[in-house]
């Protein structure tokens, strides 16, 4: 409907292009904006019953109908607090450091498809330049640990950094391989890719069914390796548990946020969430499918590309699966000590990261009769890479304690 | 060998265990045992104990007060919260009754001490679950009509609590009779040999001197007491030799007694000789009927 109306307003101002680029942009800015601002509510509300769940506990349930108002309570609470700047901080960049953090973290959700006609920017190097701006995150998060002059800010961004960086190049490393398979950096095509377009468009309803899930990415032998280091390389890059040593409560109070509160805070809140929302949606888009998913005819249409369920349903409901993972993964893992995180990234994800760029590679070559086989060798041979890479990282930990006096 | 990640798996599957167990009515009362505060009352239970209060006997909070202001939880709460101003009547006679009870519950750490070491049942902890309050200091200081509470809300309560300590009220009471009664049929006989003596001394000598020898006890007593009515508990910590008696056995029967003997010989201050051996048969009754008497005389 919004395509539809962006469509008409673009038809209404063809005669002065000037402006109706303007429209167009806040056309697809402000819907965005919007709703992913209320994604990110809805989120922080799921979050915090999920995990009081998981704690067995109730959690907020006071604001609305099971406490769903709380984010709106909270937002109030954020915007009317006091905003407390430390003296001896770089006021600028202790200002501006909130700002681009969700200034990246916006800019890269124009990239993703979240519906057909629904990417905002749609370039032909979309994932390059969502990687790169993603990479602005870590100049954010760091430009906060420093203009803030405080030591756990510091140590917060530093870690950042480290962890940033080098989780980066899974991340980047797993894409790579969808980049490959399908030949083109475009969001919107990588989408198209994974729909088997023979069954897909057939008559027989129950094969258009499937043909919408067997082309996922996921169930090929590079796609579910890719996914996996993608999805755990996300939750590095995005500072949420079990590496979230940036903001290590236990160790540097609150990490690079320490001396921000008040709506910066908030913002920084927002724009980690937003860039959450951001990687999975390209997790989304690259390995699950963006927004295909199990669709029909609708009954009254003789189109046979038409949609009962619109394609950004499927996207959002993927994304909150995910998020909703996430959540989980929270309640349940502890946090990584450092020399973990990097030794985990350097020594297990990147090589399998790589590993799984020539699986992806010999694959590309196999001759089309002996798919299957090279498929079920493929996993078969990455499993044993993961295992051989982990029964490796093991030697170097340290034997079990051996307690001479106790019992 | 296992699977590779199957450690993080099974910590999947005990957290949504977790999460899932809350859902349903089965794993409720294990899993969520969260109480609704305001809506779904309060989480008392027989056993809770959080602060003391005093209890009375009867309709009338002040007539119907078991302590005596013996001042003993008074010496032995641990963060010293609680403060006794003894009541005197218009004579400047100390009535067995305080005329200020302060507990300062912000201090007051529950931990029960008081309960035991009261000789008279008359401290109890309570199981008051709202204890808010608006004010910090002059609302967390409960005085003496505030902390009164009568014997019926203890049964509520506490029940059993409450059952076993009347019964040992009542037993000492009986057994306060019994002593009583014996020493009223010694008195009787000492009295009735004294009136024997004072016969034969009468034809010889004056009556005082023969009264001597009765006046001759509470003087030699008054000494400890009055010293403890008068020093701070600062001071009586220095002197822990002349606390003990009363501060180790308070729970017996004897040293009741010999309490109440103290509190009403200082009290007293000697003066009502002849009234000695009648006081020191107090127990609660006795104090009730005594302050019924100042009652009726004030
Ligand atoms: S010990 Fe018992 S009787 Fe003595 S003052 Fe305290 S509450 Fe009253
Ligand atoms: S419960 Fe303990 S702290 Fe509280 S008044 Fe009694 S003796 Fe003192």
């Amino acid at each position: 409907m919004l395509v539809q109306f962006a469509n008409w307003v673009q038809g209404e101002l063809a005669c002065s292009p000037a402006l109706a680029k303007i429209v167009g942009i806040l056309l697809a800015a402000v819907p965005l904006a919007t709703v992913f601002a209320l994604c990110f509510a809805f989120t922080t509300w799921l979050e915090r019953k999920g995990l009081a769940r998981i704690q067995n506990r109730i959690g907020p349930n006071r604001v609305g109908p099971f406490g769903l108002f709380q984010p709106i309570a909270d937002g109030i609470k954020m915007i009317t607090k006091e905003d407390i700047v430390p003296r001896s901080s770089d006021h600028f960049f202790h200002l501006i450091a909130p700002l681009l953090v969700l200034v990246s973290s916006m800019a890269c959700l124009a990239f993703i498809p979240f519906g057909l006609g629904m990417t905002m920017s749609p370039i032909d190097t979309a994932v390059v330049f969502f990687f790169a701006i993603l990479g602005m995150n870590t100049l954010a998060v760091f430009l906060a640990g420093w203009a803030s002059r405080n030591k756990y800010s510091l140590l917060g961004g530093m870690r950042a950094v480290a962890q940033m960086v080098s989780y980066e190049i899974p991340l980047v490393l797993s894409a790579v391989t969808v980049v490959m398979m399908v030949g083109s950096l475009d969001t919107r095509e990588i989408v198209g890719a994974q729909v088997v377009e023979g069954w897909a468009t057939s008559e027989n309803s129950g094969l258009r069914f499937l043909g919408q899930i067997a082309g996922w990415h996921v169930f090929t032998p590079w796609g579910f390796a890719g996914f996996i280091i993608f999805f755990i390389a996300a939750l590095a890059e995005t500072n949420r548990s079990p590496f979230d040593l940036p903001e290590a409560e236990s160790e540097i109070i609150a990490g690079y946020v320490t001396e921000y509160s008040g709506f910066k805070f908030a913002l920084f809140f927002l724009g980690e969430y937003i860039g959450a929302f951001a990687v999975l949606g390209l997790a989304i888009t690259l390995f699950l499918g963006g927004w295909n998913g199990p669709n029909f005819q609708p009954w009254w249409s003789s189109d046979p590309h038409a949609l009962l369920i619109p394609g950004f349903v499927w996207f959002f409901f993927k994304m909150f699966v995910l998020m909703a993972v996430l959540i989980w993964i929270r309640g349940t893992l502890p946090r990584l000590r450092v020399d973990q995180l990097m030794s985990f990234a350097w020594k297990f994800l990147l090589p399998l990261a790589l590993v799984n760029v020539f699986v992806a590679g010999f694959l590309f070559h196999v001759a089309k009769e002996d798919r299957v086989w090279a498929s079920v060798a493929a996993f078969v041979f990455l499993y044993l890479v993961a295992k051989g890479l982990s029964r490796m990282n093991q030697s170097d930990a340290p034997a079990p304690r051996k307690y001479h006096f106790a019992e | 060998m296992d699977l590779l990640g199957s450690g993080i798996f099974k910590g999947m599957a005990v957290t949504l265990k977790n999460f899932a167990m809350t859902y349903f009515d089965r794993g409720r009362k294990e899993r969520l045992p969260t109480v609704q505060y305001p809506e779904a009352g309060d989480t008392v239970t027989l056993f809770t104990r959080n602060f003391p209060f005093l209890i009375y006997d009867g309709e009338e909070e002040v007539d119907g007060m078991r302590c005596v202001a013996c001042q003993i939880c008074e010496r032995e709460c641990p963060p010293a919260c609680i403060y006794i101003v003894k009541e005197k009547d218009e004579n400047g006679k100390f009535v067995k009754r305080p005329k200020v009870f302060d507990i300062d519950v912000s201090v007051c750490m529950g931990c029960q001490i008081c309960v035991e070491v009261c000789p008279f049942d008359a401290i109890v902890m309570d199981s008051e679950f709202e204890y808010s309050k608006e004010d910090r200091f002059g609302d967390l200081l409960f005085n003496r009509d505030e902390l009164l509470k009568s014997n019926d809300y203890y049964h509520k309560i506490h029940p059993e609590e409450a059952q076993a300590r009347d019964a040992n009220l009542a037993a000492k009471k009986a057994a306060d009779e019994a002593k009583k009664k014996a020493r009223e049929e010694k008195a009787a006989a000492a009295a009735a040999a004294k009136a024997a003596a004072e016969k034969e001394a009468s034809e010889k000598k004056d009556s005082p001197e023969a009264s001597e020898p009765v006046a001759e006890e509470p003087k030699a007593e008054p000494a400890a007491p009055s010293e403890n009515h008068a020093k701070a508990e600062s001071e009586a910590k220095e002197k822990p030799a002349a606390e003990e008696t009363p501060v180790e056995e308070p729970a017996a029967a004897t040293d009741e007694t010999e309490d109440a003997k103290e509190e009403s010989s200082g009290g007293s201050e000697g003066k009502e000789t002849s009234e000695e051996p009648e006081e020191t048969a107090g127990s609660g009754e006795d104090d009730e009927k005594k302050a019924e008497e100042g009652e009726g005389v004030s």
